[in-house]
This record gives structure tokens, sequence and C-alpha cells, in this order.
């Protein structure tokens, strides 16, 4: 009897990892980001959102490494006086949980849709399909633009701002299900007609039963592989919807917010505030990306062109 | 090949309707038209005849169907910013953002055929590895950093390029370009990098990906067996078949640039259609909003339906609706 660990141990997955340098070195920097945004309310030295711990004497204080640094504040202050560090490490807890639950929801509609589509078949899996079709002819850029666009004029910019992650949430979610459902439906195509599933069906199992248990199974190398990407793209698109005053408010900011709030004062020398919460943004994405890539080599899923 | 087209066309026009079904709930929730036209001090009761006489306490539907008869003989209400139909100020600003796509998409051809198709012949070769390395990153890049990384270096610090604006403009014929000037010209190179950074790392990928597996192909086995020239088998043989899905891509990717022009022109303030709809929605200014949303998708819907077409004609074996009977 041999634990899960002796098993994962012993799997292509855990031999390709110790070989392969670089997907160590990124795997260490996105856990290293994980425990950070987990545990950012114990590591930063002060709390960003609570504003008499911000004094306006403070502001744009230039990281420590320049001629006018404070010990206080290793990475500076922005121009109200919030330590760029804190809210660096609360910034990246935000647009990380975003971009994870938003593709936590795309793989709970995509997979609960392509197992319908690909299952049932006929007309549902007609309609569901065009439906797909026709969402990924739009970019998600542009839904999620138009759609928060038209929230934030209807509610009011106040309102809004307290309800804006669950939207961004919301809307990254709900616009790149297809994704996740193609590929689903694809393998449930190539998987109904095997007589294992003719099995099941014979024994009385219920429907539902043999989508998840016998069949889903099946997708979960693809699946794995599209999400890596995704989780990147959703973090990329939660900062460009911050950045154009759609998403997090700058009093509770993303990463992507702190670079649209830091933008204003690039002009006058003030770079730390927009490149420091950049970097950490960029590195982030880079890192996800390039396991995304080497999972993609190592499992080489079949993956649904289209 | 006609039952492929009025298939399409069909498809096209019901995205169309959903899409000015929705608008138009969206003009119906968003606002009081008649306080936009009228002010405070009016009183109620005339509010209330004003309201009948234009037909604001009429059922949903009919109203929709008059807005939709408005809408089809290009009327879409005029702006409250502007006091000007809202088409109108769209269509102006139509040519900036036009420019910046086509600049954009200039340097992606320009750049992604030929490093693509290199990065597969030569796969293994230093220079291809630092692409396809650089791609990566570049592809993890928003391009709103993109654009204010370029803006810090170029403007601010060397002071070379100019950071905002399209510069100097010249009309021909009612359209306001920058193609024909200097200046013009030299204000579109930033937000032409900018905008073509995250889609040209994608291309690169796509045109090697492709070129790689047709590479591996019978067909260019033969060709290769019958004693053809490298060259003629590269670029005349396998990059037709490279470059067939990489038109399907592209036709997508349009409409997704048409989105990162938002982005863009917000960062290089370039007076374009995505800059002021975004002005449009802080002003809560429903009829532009609604007027953008109409001519975005009015021009995916196209792209859509014309890459599709143009995929069937190139591509003999793409099954059109009709061929089986």
């Amino acid at each position: 009897m041999t634990t899960r660990w002796e098993r994962f141990r012993q799997s292509d997955f855990y031999y390709h990892l110790g070989r392969d340098r670089l997907a160590q070195i990124c795997l260490g920097i996105f856990v290293l980001y994980a425990l950070a945004s987990l545990a950012a309310p114990l590591l930063a030295p002060h709390d960003p959102y609570d504003p008499s711990s911000i004094d306006i004497m403070d502001s744009e204080i230039p990281p420590l490494w320049q001629d006018g640094g404070d010990p206080r504040f290793l990475f500076g202050t922005d121009a109200q006086g919030r330590d760029l560090l804190s809210t660096i490490l609360y910034g990246t807890r935000i647009s990380l949980m975003i971009g994870v639950c938003a593709v936590l929801l795309q793989l709970f509609l995509g997979v609960s849709l392509g197992l319908i589509a690909g299952y049932v078949g006929g007309r549902v899996d007609a309609v569901l399909m065009r439906i797909a079709d026709i969402q990924l002819s739009f970019s998600t850029m542009m839904v999620a633009i138009i759609v928060l666009a038209i929230f934030q004029a209807a509610f009011g910019t106040e309102l809004y701002s307290d309800l804006a992650i669950f939207m961004l949430i919301l809307v990254i979610g709900i616009a790149e299900w297809p994704q996740y459902a193609r590929t689903v439906r694809a393998t449930v195509l190539a998987e109904k007609k095997k007589e294992y599933v003719d099995a099941a069906r014979l024994t009385g199992l219920p429907a539902p039963l043999i989508m998840f248990r016998h069949i889903l199974p099946n997708s979960v190398t693809p699946i794995l592989v599209i999400s890596t990407v995704q989780i990147a793209n959703a973090i990329i698109s939660e900062a460009a919807l911050s950045f154009l005053g759609l998403g997090m408010p700058v009093n509770k900011p993303s990463l992507g917010s702190l670079i649209s709030a830091g933008f204003e004062f690039i002009f006058s020398g003030l770079w730390w505030i927009t490149t420091i919460p950049g970097v950490v943004l960029v590195v982030l994405i880079l890192v996800i990306n390039l396991l995304g890539d080497w999972l993609r080599d190592v499992l080489n899923p079949r993956l649904y062109k289209g | 090949m006609l039952r492929f087209l009025l298939r399409r066309l069909a498809q096209a026009a019901v995205v169309m309707l959903v899409i000015s079904l929705l608008s138009f709930s969206i003009q119906d929730q968003l606002g009081d038209p008649l306080r936009e036209l009228v002010g405070q001090r009016v009183s109620e009761a005339e509010r209330d005849l004003l309201r009948e006489q234009m037909g604001l306490n009429d059922p949903f539907l009919v109203q929709y169907w008059r807005f939709l008869g408005r809408a089809v003989q290009g009327d879409l209400g005029d702006s409250y910013f502007f006091k000007r139909p809202a088409l109108e100020v769209i269509l102006d600003k139509f040519p900036a953002t036009f420019e910046l796509v086509l600049g954009a998409s200039v340097i992606i051809l320009f750049f992604s055929v030929p490093i693509g198709v290199y990065c597969a012949i030569r796969p293994r070769t230093l220079f291809s590895r630092l692409m396809m390395g650089a791609s990566i990153v570049g592809i993890s890049i928003p391009v709103f950093l993109t654009a204010i990384m370029l803006i810090y270096v170029f403007s601010i610090q060397l002071g070379w390029m100019p950071s905002f604006g399209r510069g100097e403009t010249v009309d021909v014929g009612g359209w306001q370009t920058g193609l024909l000037t200097a200046d013009g010209l030299w204000h579109l190179v930033l937000p032409s990098i900018s905008l073509a950074s995250i889609m040209l790392p994608l291309f690169i990928r796509l045109i090697r990906a492709e070129m790689l597996e047709v590479l591996h192909t019978e067909y260019i086995r033969f060709a290769t067996a019958k004693g053809l020239s490298r060259y003629r088998i590269w670029f005349l043989h396998a990059l037709k078949n490279t470059l067939l899905p990489v038109i399907t891509v592209g036709g997508v990717q349009i409409g997704t640039m048409i989105a990162y022009t938002i982005l863009t022109e917000t960062v290089f303030q370039w007076p374009g259609m995505g800059f002021m709809f975004l002005e449009a929605v802080n002003r809560v200014d429903t009829p532009l909003i609604i007027a953008y949303l109409i001519v975005v998708g009015l021009i995916f819907v196209i792209t859509n339906t014309l890459v599709d077409l143009i995929y069937g004609l190139v591509n003999p074996t793409v099954q059109l609706a009709g061929r089986q009977e």
C-alpha cells in the first residue's frame, strides 16, 4: 500500500520537475507569492486599509536604496503616504484571489456545461456550442469593460467600489467558460462511446454521476493546463480593468489600481509607485505562464484546437 | 457557398439584434432621458405630459421597436454632453482608432511572419530560443504597463517621443488622418508599439507552432523528395498552409485589439473611440455609450463574418454548409 506522497514521488510529474531547473524556480516563486499573499496581514509592516496609520507627511518617500529613503519604508511610499511594500502585499493578495476565484467560476461553469453538451448531445449541444462560439468571438476584455462600465454608471462609483471585487470575479468568470466547455465536451464525445460508460449506464447509475465520476477524470490533464494560462489571463484582465478605473478602488487597491494610481505621478519623477507594483505583477504573470508552458510540455494533453 | 453565406449573415443579424436589445435595455435602465432634456424647474404635470408625448410610457417592446427603426436609419440619439448626434461623435473619433489599429497591425505582420517562420525552420538556434523566451515575457506584460514604460523611457527620460495625443492631422475628404504628416506619424509610433506588444508574441508563437506542424506533413516530405528547393518548399508550400489558422485567429484578435485600444488610448490620451467611451461612461452619457456598443458590435460581427468567409474560400477542405447534400 503506497501513500499518496510516495505515489506522487514516483509520478512523471515529479520526475520532470526534478530535471527542470526553470520549472523549479517558477514553482518556488509562485509558492512564495501565494504564501506572501496569504500571510499579508502578518508580513506587512503597516496596514494600508487603516487611514489612521497613514501620515500625509510620509508621502512620496523614495525607496530605501535611493537618496532620501526612509528605513521604515523599504519600497518608499505613495502620494498619500501609504507604505508601498504593505500596499503591494495586500494588492497581490487581491489580484491573486480575483484570478483564482474567477478561474474557479470558469471551471465550474465550463465543466458543467461542457459535460452536459457532450453527454446529452443533440439540440442542447448545438445551442450551447453556438453560444460558446459567439462568446469566444467577442473578446473577454471588451465584454468585461462594457459590462463593468455600465454597472459603474448604474450603481454610482461609491456603491460600485464596494462590489468591485465580486463584479470582477463574476465578469471574468462568466466571460471565459467556453475555453473549458470545448475541451470537456471533446473528451466526453470521445469517451461516451466506450464500453465502460455503457457498463455504468447499464448498472443504472444516474447520468450526473457517470458524467462527473467516470467521464470527467479523463479531462483532468487538459483542464490543469488550461487553468494555469487562464489564471494568468484573469490576473492580466483584472489589472487592466482596475487600471481603467473599472476595478478595485484606490483605497483597496489591487496591483492594477496601484499602477493606475502611480501613473499620474510618473511625470513628476515618482517612478517607484508605478514601477515596483508593475514588476511584481509581471513576475507573477510570467511565472504562471512559464509553469503553464512547462505543464503543457510535460503532460502533453490533447487540447481542443479552435 | 450561397447557403453558407446566408447562414453566416443570419447569425450576424441575430447577434446584432441581441446587442441592440441589450443596448436598449441599458438606455431604459440608465438615467432618465427627461431629466437630461428639461431642467429641474418643469412641473410634475408637464413632465407627465412630455413623457406621454415622447412615448416613454409605452410598453418596452413598442419602445424597442421604435429604437430599432431609428437605429437602422443611423439615428442613435443625441449625446447628452456634446449635444450632437451620438453616431456623428463616434464616427469623428473612428479615424484615430482605425489608424492606431492599422499601425499596430503593420508592426505585427511585419515582424511576426518572418520571426515565426524562422523559429519553425531553425528551432534550435540561439535566436529562435531567444525569441521564444522573449515572447513569453511579452505575453506576460499587460499592455498598459508596456505603454507606461515606453512613455517613461522615451518621453520622460530621453525626451525623444511625444507622450500624448495624435499630433498634427490633415483632413482628407472628411477623414482626419495623422498618417500624412511627419508629426502625426511620429505620434503614432509609441501607441502602435504598445498595442502591438500584446499580439506580436501571440502571433509569433502561433505561426511557429503551425509551421512546425505543417513541416512534418506528408506533402512537404514529398516535395523534398521531389527535389524542390528548400526555400520554395518553405515559403511557397508550407507558408500557405501555415497562414490558414492564422487568418482565423487574426480575425478574432482584431476584436481583441479594439478592446485594447481602450487601454492604449487611455494611457496616451489618444483621441479615439476607446478614450471617448471611457469619458462617456464617467459622464453617464447613455446615448454615446450605446452608440459605441453598437458600432463596436458591428465591427466585431463584420470582421468575424468576413474572416469565416475568407477562410471558407481559401481552405478547400472546410465543410461549407450545404455541401453535404
